[in-house]
C-alpha cells in the first residue's frame, strides 16, 4: 500500500494500463497539457500515434470513440466535465449505448469515457452538473463512481479492461483525496458495493464525491449515540442492489446521498429499489439528499445553499432516528 | 448469335458484376417495397432504389476488411460491401436469422465480418463513427481505410465540419462519400443549404471531386483514386456523387404527406428514364461497349430473381427473433 491521491491513481492506471496493452488509445482536448492531472505524461510516454490531442468537438468525439472501438482499438476518450456528456450525447445514446445491441452483438465497444463531475467550486451551471442519471437512463453503458483512489484505481482497471463503454466519473475536484492504493495489478469488481462504516441504525448510501461528508456525519452521529452504516454503490450500472439492500433490511432506515439532482437522480433510483425490496423491514420514509432540480449557482454562498452538505446529511438521518436519540439520551 | 464486339475479358467481367450487383439491389429492393406496401414489414423502409451505383461503384474497390459506415437508406450498401442478401432479408422481417438477430431492422443493417459498421437511423451518425475507425486504423498501422457514405441531408450535421477536420488534420484513411440525392427527407436541399458541399472539404484543404453518382464506372475510379491517396498515407478525400432519389424518403409516405408533396412526378420520372437511371444506363453501355448480350443480361435478370426469391422464403419461414436475447447482448458477459 502507497499513498496516493484520487487524481495520481488514475494517471497512474493510464500508465500502467497503456504501457500493458498495446491496442489502448486515448483522446480527448487537453490531454496533452493534462489539466486535470489524470493523463499526465501520457502524451509524452506514448507519443502521438496513441494519444490524441484533440479539437474541442465533442459530438464528434464520442462518435469517434465508437469507430475506433469498432475498428479494433481499446479506447480511452477523456470528456473532461461532466456536463460535456451533454454535448456529446448523440453518439453516445444514439451510437455507444445501442449498437451492441442493434447489431445483434456483433461488435463489442471497450471504451472508458471519463470525466470529472460535482459542484462546489463555483464553476457555474456549465461545469458543475453530475449527469448520474441521464447515463443511467440511457441503458447500454456502464457508470461508476469511485469515491476513494483504491476504488479509483480498480474500477478504472477494470473499465479499460472490459469490453462495454464505461463512463469512469471522477470525483476529483483539487485532485481528489488521498489515500491507502494497493500496489500492482488492483481490479475492483463491477457491481459490488463497499460499506466504508458498519452500522445498525440507519444506513447512508452515498455517491462518489457524497462519501467523504457522509461519513463525517456518521462520526458525528456515533457520538450522539445514532449508529449509521455509510455504503457506497461505487457502480451505479450495474448496481448492487442485494448489497444495498442487506444494509438496509439491516438497519431499518435510508438516507440516500447523491449530487445529482432530485428529479430521476439515482438516489431516487435507488430509494424506489430499496422501497420494493425492503418494504418489510422500513421503519421510516427513505429520506434522499440531493440537489434541487435547478441550475447550479456560481456564488459560494448560493451554490452552498443547494449542494448536499453534511449538515444536510445530518437533518435527513436526524429527521428519521428522532427518537433513536432521544431514547439514547 | 450477333457478333460481340471484341473487348477485355477483365473488363467484361468488372463491368458485369457492376451490373448485377447493381440489378441485386433494386430487384431485392423492389421486393421489400412489395412486401412492405402489402403491410409485410414489421417497421418502415427507405429505399436506395435510383442510387444503386453509387454504392456500388463505391464498394467495388474495397476489401471485406475495409470499413463503412451507412444510412438509414442502407440497403444498397449492406449489398453493395457483400452483406448477405438472406440474412438482411431477415433482418427486415424482424426474425431470429437476421443479420442482427432481429434487434435493428432495415435501419440498422451491419456485418462487421465484412467491415460494415452499420446502416444508422440517425442522420449524420455514422460521420464520426467512420472517422473513428479511420483513426483506429492509422493508430493499429493497418493496410484498410475507412469510406463514410452519407446523404446531403447529413452534410448539415455540424458533426460533418468537426470530423472532416479532424481527418484532415491527422491525415485519417477516410473517404467521405456524400452521396447528393438532393433530398433532405422531406424538403429540397438546395432550399436549406448555402455553398458547394465540395467547398467544405476544400476548406480543410482536402481535395474534393464531384462525379456523376449514377454512372458507376465514374464513381469507381473517383473511389480508386481516393483509396490510392488513403493507402499511401495522404489522407483523406472526398467525393459527391450527384444521384437521385426515386422512390420516397420512406414506403408508404403518401400517409404522411396528407395529399401534398415535395416534388413533381415530371422530375422523378426524368431520372427514371434510360438516360439517368443507373441501371438501364449501364445496360446500354454493356451492350454497345461492354461486350455483353442482351440474353447474358436477361440471365443476371434471372439468377437475381431467385436469390430475392429464395431471401424472402428464408425470411418469411424463420423464426421470430427471440426476446430474451436483448437482456444477453446489450452488454458482453453483463446484464443490463
Amino acid at each position: 500500500m502507497a499513498k496516493q491521491r484520487y487524481i495520481q491513481a488514475i494517471n497512474q492506471v493510464f500508465l500502467d494500463e497503456m504501457e500493458r496493452d498495446k491496442n489502448i488509445i486515448l483522446f480527448g482536448e487537453d490531454v496533452e497539457l493534462a489539466i486535470f492531472g489524470d493523463t499526465r505524461e501520457v502524451y509524452k510516454t506514448f507519443g502521438p500515434e496513441r494519444v490524441y490531442n484533440t479539437p474541442i468537438c465533442e459530438n464528434s468525439l464520442t462518435g469517434m470513440a465508437v469507430g475506433a472501438a469498432a475498428a479494433g482499438r481499446r479506447v480511452i476518450l477523456h470528456l473532461m466535465f461532466g456536463n460535456f456528456v451533454y454535448t456529446g450525447m448523440d453518439a453516445i445514446a444514439h451510437q455507444m449505448a445501442k449498437l451492441r445491441m442493434m447489431t445483434g452483438g456483433q461488435m463489442n465497444l471497450p471504451i472508458t469515457v471519463i470525466c470529472g463531475y460535482g459542484g462546489g467550486r463555483s464553476l457555474a451551471g456549465q461545469h458543475s452538473d453530475t449527469p448520474f442519471p441521464v447515463l443511467m437512463n440511457i441503458g447500454g453503458v456502464n457508470v461508476v463512481t469511485p469515491a476513494t483512489p483504491a476504488d479509483a484505481k480498480g474500477l478504472l482497471t477494470t473499465a479499460i479492461r472490459g469490453n462495454n463503454p464505461t463512463f469512469f466519473m471522477e470525483a476529483s475536484g483539487r485532485g481528489g483525496d488521498s489515500g491507502e492504493v494497493p500496489e500492482g495489478e488492483y481490479l475492483v469488481p463491477f457491481g459490488k458495493a463497499a460499506v466504508h462504516k458498519e452500522g445498525k441504525d440507519v444506513t447512508i448510501c452515498a455517491i462518489g464525491t457524497m462519501v467523504r461528508p457522509a461519513l463525517r456525519v456518521a462520526k458525528q452521529l456515533e457520538d450522539e449515540g445514532i449508529s449509521a452504516e455509510v455504503i457506497d454503490p461505487r457502480t451505479l450500472v450495474p448496481l448492487d442492489e442485494d448489497g444495498i439492500a442487506a444494509s438496509v433490511r439491516k438497519t431499518g432506515r435510508l438516507v440516500v446521498v447523491d449530487e445529482s439532482k432530485d428529479r430521476c437522480s439515482a438516489a431516487s433510483h435507488i430509494a424506489a429499489v430499496m422501497a420494493d425490496k425492503c418494504f418489510d423491514k422500513l421503519k421510516a420514509p427513505i429520506k434522499r439528499v440531493t440537489v434541487p432540480n435547478v441550475s447550479m449557482p456560481y456564488a459560494g454562498v448560493a451554490e452552498m445553499a443547494i449542494f448536499p452538505t453534511p449538515e444536510k446529511i445530518y437533518a435527513a438521518v436526524k429527521s428519521i432516528t428522532g427518537e433513536l436519540a432521544e431514547s439514547n439520551a | 448469335m450477333t457478333e460481340l464486339p471484341n473487348v477485355d475479358a477483365e473488363r467484361r467481367a468488372n463491368w458485369l458484376a457492376l451490373y448485377e450487383r447493381m440489378l441485386l439491389i433494386r430487384r431485392a429492393e423492389e421486393r421489400v417495397a412489395k412486401v412492405a406496401q402489402a403491410g409485410g414489414m414489421p417497421g418502415g423502409v427507405h429505399l436506395y432504389i435510383g442510387q444503386e451505383a453509387s454504392g456500388v461503384g463505391v464498394c467495388s474497390v474495397l476489401e471485406d476488411s475495409d470499413f463503412i459506415t451507412s444510412t438509414h437508406r442502407g440497403h444498397g450498401h449492406f449489398l453493395a460491401k457483400g452483406g448477405d442478401l438472406k440474412a438482411m432479408f431477415a433482418e427486415l422481417w424482424g426474425k431470429r436469422t437476421g443479420i442482427c438477430k432481429g434487434m435493428g431492422g432495415s435501419m440498422h443493417v451491419a456485418d462487421v465480418s465484412k467491415g460494415i459498421l452499420g446502416a444508422n437511423g440517425i442522420v449524420g451518425g455514422g460521420i464520426a463513427i467512420a472517422a473513428g475507425a479511420a483513426l483506429g486504423i492509422k493508430t493499429g498501422k493497418e493496410d484498410k481505410v475507412s469510406v463514410c457514405l452519407f446523404g446531403d441531408g447529413a452534410a448539415n450535421q455540424g458533426v460533418l465540419m468537426e470530423s472532416l477536420n479532424m481527418s484532415a488534420v491527422w491525415k485519417l484513411p477516410v473517404i467521405w462519400v456524400l452521396e447528393n440525392n438532393g433530398l433532405s427527407e422531406f424538403t429540397i436541399t438546395d432550399k436549406v443549404t448555402a455553398g458547394e458541399q465540395t467547398d467544405r472539404a476544400r476548406a480543410v484543404g482536402m481535395p474534393a471531386v464531384t462525379v456523376d453518382g449514377n454512372d458507376v464506372l465514374a464513381v469507381q475510379k473517383a473511389m480508386q483514386e481516393a483509396i490510392e491517396r488513403a493507402r499511401a498515407g495522404e489522407g483523406p478525400s472526398f467525393i459527391e456523387t450527384k444521384t437521385y432519389r426515386i422512390r420516397g424518403h420512406l414506403e408508404a409516405e403518401d400517409a404522411f404527406l396528407g395529399g401534398y408533396s415535395y416534388r413533381k412526378q415530371e422530375e422523378i420520372d426524368v431520372w427514371k428514364a434510360p438516360d439517368k437511371d443507373p441501371i438501364l444506363r449501364f445496360a446500354s453501355k454493356l451492350l454497345s461497349e461492354g461486350g455483353a448480350s442482351q440474353a447474358d443480361l436477361d440471365e443476371i435478370d434471372e439468377r437475381v430473381i431467385k436469390l430475392v426469391d429464395e431471401a424472402e422464403q428464408f425470411a418469411e419461414e424463420s423464426e421470430d427473433a427471440d426476446p430474451d436475447l436483448i437482456h444477453e447482448i446489450t452488454f458482453d458477459g453483463q446484464r443490463p
